[in-house]
């Protein structure tokens, strides 16, 4: 089982487990007491819930920050949704959050869904868990069996296995997934128009807010916002990985400082940087560790909160290398639909294998630039825009590197297996050729275990 | 009221007549595909648009009026 660390005593989210370690319904009615489900129908009860999470000032903690409530109204302003689609994908392989709130804590977030499956009069919600995810499956489907037919099920759950990979996540892929379409992003022009599953409205949330959402409506919005800070208010999970002796999950006030969560994992080695917000957010450097927690102060340093991932650099690794990896990885989670993303992401991906081995001439750099520019904001979903983010910022962040390494000289750590995880662990996918041959790598041992946390 | 090409990324192909079209507004990428940049049409090129839009095979290219917003929202 993954080992759950917090840095702190005001760790709601995961205190049922933390207390009791159990997962069944009684432990989590024991510490929690019932929600306050509405009836079906019971506008006022639903009116007070949609004010509770409009005063608690929640956003989304899937990766684009976006206030829970506002969602709510939306859905609410075409007169509700048929379907509340819960992601507990844990498309971010850096990520295991999921894995924590699925086995840990299943019948929270699925209060947190039934609540906003009865505000919008919505008649199923579907829980999407990754094809390849059999443990978060089974955990979720207990839960829901546990409470099937009660008065805690007043809105009937499906756990549908989905197809995994990177994109899948990706909200309109999920809602297409949840209709049991294929799981591809769609063009939406407008997004202001409600995603659909069937022919009614759904609503998407990340299985994180919703755990947020069932807390919320037990204690109030002043409770919530009693934790964090006045512009990202409520806690945080983050699960830390890379460079540190203790990889986990850990439930963080919002607004903690990258410093004092990077300091608690004990770094193996001096920290060059941490990207933050996942394979599709930034690099910041070790300079800015001193940033707090929050979206607004991480787009400040060019990063995002994402779905909660930091992964630690130290000077024992290569940023390059790792970048070119990243990069690599999600070129093949295209989900090969629009061209600027299906051509663009492996150029850029062997841009930076080239430049990682030494191999760059001086037009690598420039190319890499133009690469930037030409592919960001063309694709259907943000998924180019996050593999530029995180290009981009590698090559402002590990400035010097990226320098040292287009005069010809390779990392000294470039052949070292690689500090994200098994994603990238795999043998080079045969997208994009690289031109260097000589540089592809071997094929990787895996170190570190990356399915548990210590701690 | 505004006049806005768009490109429907998943559905184009790379066909690449809106750029012969319409070079003003469109120019190709390295792999074909067109870019638009922020979209706006000039009064004396929408008809060439509207044609654009009409030529594309795979009905990928766009062209949507729209209100003028404060934000000049460009999705």
């Amino acid at each position: 089982m993954t080992t759950v660390t917090t840095d702190d005593d005001h760790a709601p989210v995961l205190s049922s487990w933390r207390t009791s370690h159990r997962a069944d319904l009684s432990a989590h009615l024991a510490h929690h007491g019932a929600p306050p489900l509405p009836a079906p129908g019971d506008r006022v009860r639903s009116d007070r819930f949609a004010h509770a999470l409009e005063a608690s000032g929640l956003t989304g903690r899937g990766g684009a920050a976006f206030p829970s409530a506002a969602k709510l109204r939306l859905l609410r302003s075409v007169g509700g949704a048929g379907t509340v689609v819960v992601n507990g994908m844990e498309s971010e392989p850096a990520s295991l959050k999921d894995r924590v709130l699925l086995t840990c804590v299943p019948h929270l977030v699925l209060d947190g869904a039934e609540l906003t499956a009865v505000a919008l009069g919505a008649s199923r919600v579907v829980m999407c868990v990754a094809a390849d995810h059999t443990d978060e499956a089974r955990a979720v489907a207990h839960a829901v069996a546990e409470r099937a037919g009660g008065p805690l099920a007043p809105v009937p759950v499906d756990v549908v296995s989905v197809p995994g990979g990177y994109v899948a996540g990706e909200e309109s892929a999920l809602a297409a997934a949840a209709g049991g379409r294929p799981g591809v992003p769609s063009f939406r022009p407008d997004k202001t128009v409600p995603l659909s599953v069937g022919r009614r409205p759904a609503i998407v949330h990340n299985a994180e807010t919703l755990a947020h959402v069932a807390l919320i409506a037990r204690r109030g919005p002043d409770w919530f916002r009693s934790t964090g800070v006045p512009d990202a208010p409520g806690t945080c999970l983050v699960t830390v990985s890379g460079g540190v002796e203790h990889r986990g999950v850990y439930e963080i006030a919002m607004g903690t400082t990258l410093r004092h969560l990077v300091d608690d994992c004990r770094p193996t080695g001096a920290v060059t940087a941490v990207l933050v917000g996942g394979f599709g957010g930034a690099w910041v450097p070790a300079t800015s560790l001193d940033t707090p927690f929050t979206p607004r102060a991480l787009l400040e340093v060019g990063a995002i909160v994402g779905p909660g991932i930091v992964v630690v650099l130290t000077d024992e690794t290569c940023g390059i290398t790792e970048t070119a990896r990243i990069a690599n990885y999600l070129a093949g989670e295209s989900a090969g639909q629009c061209g600027p993303c299906v051509f663009g992401l492996p150029a850029i991906a062997a841009d930076l294998w080239r430049l990682a081995g030494g191999g760059a001439g001086a037009d690598t750099r420039a190319a890499l630039e133009r690469r930037f520019q030409v592919v960001v904001g063309r694709g259907a979903c943000r998924h180019p825009d996050g593999a530029v983010r995180m290009a981009a910022s590698a090559l402002s962040v590990f400035a010097a590197d990226a320098a040292a390494h287009a005069a010809g000289r390779p990392c000294a750590h470039w052949r070292r297996p690689s500090v994200l995880g098994p994603a990238v662990q795999q043998p080079w996918a045969g997208h994009g050729d690289f031109p260097g041959g000589r540089h592809r790598p071997h094929e990787q041992e895996v170190i570190g275990r990356w399915t548990s946390g210590s701690g | 009221m505004d006049i806005r090409i768009r490109v429907n990324p998943i559905a184009c192909d790379a066909y690449g007549y809106c750029a012969e079209l319409l070079p003003e507004l469109v120019t190709l990428d390295e792999w074909g595909y067109p870019v638009t940049n922020d979209g706006l049409v000039p009064a004396h090129l929408v008809e060439l648009a509207r044609q654009a839009a009409r030529d594309c095979p795979r009905r990928a290219f766009l062209v949507k009026s729209a209100e003028r917003t404060a934000g000049g929202s460009r999705r």
